[in-house]
């Protein structure tokens, strides 16, 4: 028989508000096994840790029920108290009687009827509790982060820098992502490139840092610590350790017409290319799509000017298995196609972009070589108009659009716009806005800057519609401050698309269990204190995959997803969770339905001896768990026909008792 | 006069099944609008002045005849506010306190000309036959 101790907390008035602490723990005082009840007004302060330690002393208690809030809360707080006392820490059950109870209710007679019934389930629960102790699981000391753009890069020389070993998998043929397509930076206006390029060298020179370019992440198996991850190396028909980049055979190929998605289609590539002069590994990739050798079996151009012979057409995409001991996703974003926003014209003229053509547009290595031209005859605009907004901050009920902000267009509008006056100051510009969003160091100052200083002309209202008239592009909107409805000739429209997280985010989160919100942005464990991580154990969270983000703010929460994962790299083994599946032998009829549904492989089945009432021995096949797996999700537990499958610290007996103990 | 208007008002929000709540003062609507030039409430602010219950000049005003019903600020708001079923709705309380002058389908067939688009018609029918 267990002797049982109860503590009601007060919370301050956050219980004792509701809930009548002092009938609580005289109720409890009577239920059976219990040999000592209390309340206080603060039970995880010190003095409340303190009187449950002398209690268990004197009393000789074998169990405790603390009454107070979830045990998501403070259950490691009292867990941690009961083992300075000597008790098995899984001798302790949580009541929760703050966020199930006190909170919820108002009428102090149902809320302390509640917290009563509450109470004994712990009660009956803790009846049947058993001392449990955890095991070990060993932590690999190699971390994977997927996605190699400033994200993924800087998490990865950080967790580098530690000494730890890191890979980035990347499904472009070149690290670097959106920020090496970007002109120049807010607010700061440094060059993107110039900022970002000796990382990507830091990245390839890097000793602990192995990039996977080209690849993608196929399988995901295991726990945090030791997850077991399937790179698919995709192939791209050249010898990455033969290849030095010199780039000939990007030059002598015959294939002139493939669209480049560097500079998002605005001119072409070769079939074989380089994505851009920085590019790492500066290693050249056959787009299958368009090469005539490997489509049609003619041409092979690539391979005869190529001095060193890394041209290979029979290469094959490859998988490697490694394991790791931590993973962090850093898939990024991208921006929303304009398809269905008809009235902006984007399909219908060449001379209505978005701002990431525009930022092509304007760099020196784009596609019109840094000079500001229209797309589709290669004039000098004269006026531009700038439409912030397009498909953010709509509404839920949209098809069109998102309903968040994007955070970041506001800014880098007032960028374009200030640069575009900077550089070309006979152009007339227009930032069309509904709210200019500038909360960020310096921020405010650069947009007032773009213009008082640089004369851009911001206007609040919305455009309407932009049609093509003439070669050039009529833009119908309104001016809500001069109440009017403007009309202008424009020869560029710039629409700041809303920017969504990149496809591979989910299945990459289904792989990874990690959970998601409506917009396929990855779930943080907590959105204010534990921010870079995921709820699954061992996934990180860095960059705009979690949320849009600018540059400043995607380094610092790479840096930070690093820093937890070298924490977690630095322990040699992690203490297991000892509440894990029990399989009964006796019980156990072999049908492997246990087996079939462990989303972890921790099940495995085994011959074994047994010895029959006839005292013959008979081998039965029956499960064994591998308790450094198991995770105890308990789905064995319901999959089980023969109920041989347990929880320990959650059996069938003791769910059954908490649910008696309620319905009494 | 107070009460009444009041009343005026959630027959229109309840009428028009629009919530002006929704609406982030963007201005497509305006932006958007063919018949702004005609106006003398335009489609922004006429949501705005539901919103807020500042409905009588609007009863009054020629803006209401003005809105063609060509719906391009339904179809082009963000939020999903859809000012011209607004317009639309004040438009029935002005019409429904003239008394019996509705617009008759019978009557239809003798008001058609060649230069009459019929999506004018529609929407006429739309404006006074309820």
């Amino acid at each position: 028989m267990q002797r049982i101790g109860v503590f009601v907390c007060w919370c301050g008035s956050n219980i004792a508000g509701t809930v009548d602490v002092q009938a609580v723990s005289d109720a409890l005082a009577h239920e059976p096994g219990v040999v000592h009840s209390a309340n206080y007004q603060y039970m995880c302060s010190q003095a409340g840790q303190n009187l449950i330690k002398e209690a268990i002393e004197e009393h000789k208690l074998t169990g405790i029920v603390v009454c107070s809030c979830s045990p998501r809360m403070h259950e490691a707080t009292f867990r941690k108290t009961a083992a300075a006392a000597g008790l098995n820490p899984y001798m302790v059950e949580i009541a929760n009687i703050r966020e199930q109870c006190s909170w919820v209710h108002k009428d102090m007679a149902t809320g302390t009827e509640k917290a009563i019934i509450l109470g004994k389930a712990a009660v009956a629960k803790v009846n049947l509790n058993a001392p449990l102790t955890p095991g070990e699981s060993p932590v690999t000391k190699r971390a994977l982060v997927i996605g190699g753009g400033i994200a993924g890069i800087q998490t990865a020389l950080d967790i580098a820098d530690a000494g730890f070993p890191v890979d980035i998998v990347e499904t472009k043929p070149t690290i670097g992502g959106k920020m090496a397509q970007l002109d120049k930076t807010f607010p700061t206006l440094d060059c993107a490139a110039c900022i970002l390029t000796p990382k990507m060298v830091d990245v390839a020179q890097n000793e602990n840092i192995r990039i996977f370019s080209y690849s993608e992440v196929t399988d995901i198996k295991g726990f945090v610590g030791n997850f077991d991850v399937t790179i698919k190396k995709r192939a791209r028909y050249v010898k990455e350790d033969i290849c030095t980049g010199c780039g000939l055979c990007t030059e002598k190929c015959p294939m002139k017409n493939v669209p480049n998605e560097f500079n998002l289609g605005m001119d072409n590539r070769r079939a074989i290319y380089i994505p851009f002069a920085q590019a790492v590994p500066k290693v050249a990739t056959i787009d299958p799509e368009h090469c005539n050798m490997l489509k049609n079996g003619k041409c092979g151009v690539c391979a005869k000017v190529c001095a060193a012979g890394a041209i290979d057409y029979k290469q094959q995409d490859e998988y490697i298995s490694e394991k790791y001991g931590a993973i962090v996703a850093a898939t990024g974003f991208n921006p929303i196609s304009m398809d269905k926003f008809d009235e902006y014209a984007y399909s219908q003229s060449k001379d209505v972009i978005t701002s990431l053509e525009f930022e092509r547009l304007t760099n020196a290595a784009g596609p019109s070589s840094g000079h500001l031209v229209c797309p589709s005859d290669g004039r000098h605009p004269h006026t531009i108009v700038f439409v912030q907004c397009v498909g953010s901050r709509c509404a839920s009920c949209s098809e069109k659009g998102k309903e968040y902000c994007s955070k970041i267009c506001c800014m880098y509008t007032a960028k374009h716009a200030m640069l575009t006056r900077d550089k070309y100051p006979d152009t007339e510009v227009y930032v069309f806005y509904i709210d200019v969003r500038t909360p960020g160091k310096n921020f405010d100052e650069f947009y007032r800057r773009a213009a008082e200083e640089y004369g851009v002309k911001y206007i609040k209202g919305m455009v309407g519609k932009v049609s093509p008239e003439n070669g050039k592009l009529h833009v119908q909107a309104s001016d809500l401050l001069a109440d009017k409805q403007l009309h202008i000739e424009a020869d560029l429209v710039v629409l700041a698309a809303a920017i969504e997280p990149d496809k591979s985010a989910r299945p990459l989160a289904t792989m990874l269990t990690a959970s998601m919100d409506t917009n396929d942005f990855f779930t943080e464990a907590h959105p204010k204190l534990r921010p870079v991580e995921s709820p699954t154990a061992g996934v990180f969270l860095s960059g705009a995959c979690q949320g849009p983000k600018d540059i400043p703010e995607t380094v610092s929460q790479a840096g930070a997803a690093a820093a937890k994962v070298i924490g977690l790299l630095a322990k040699d083994k992690l203490t297991g969770n000892p509440c894990v599946a029990n399989s009964n032998e006796l019980m156990c009829n072999g049908c492997s339905s246990c087996e079939r549904v462990c989303p972890y492989g921790a099940i495995t089945y085994v011959d074994k001896e047994f010895r029959m009432p006839d005292r013959t021995t008979k081998v039965r096949r029956v499960a064994s768990v591998n308790e450094a797996v198991c995770q105890g999700c308990g789905a064995c537990t319901v999959a089980c026909p023969s109920g041989a499958m347990d929880l320990k610290g959650f059996a069938t007996k003791q769910i059954i008792a908490e649910v008696d103990a309620i319905c009494k | 006069m107070k009460k009444e208007l009041e009343a005026i008002q959630s027959e229109v929000i309840r009428r028009s099944g629009v919530n002006p709540k929704k609406c982030m003062r963007c201005g497509k609507c305006s932006g958007t609008c063919p018949a702004y030039d005609q106006m003398e409430y335009h489609p922004h602010q006429f949501v705005y002045m539901v919103e807020s219950g500042d409905i009588e000049p609007l009863l009054k005003s020629d803006s209401l005849y003005q809105c063609l019903t060509c719906f391009a600020c339904v179809d082009r708001c963000p939020r999903g506010v859809e000012p011209a079923k607004l317009v639309e709705a004040v438009r029935l309380q002005v019409v429904r306190r003239q008394g019996n002058n509705h617009l008759k389908t019978d009557s239809i067939p003798a008001l058609i000309d060649e230069d009459m688009p019929q999506q004018a018609l529609v929407s006429a029918l739309r404006k006074y036959s309820k």
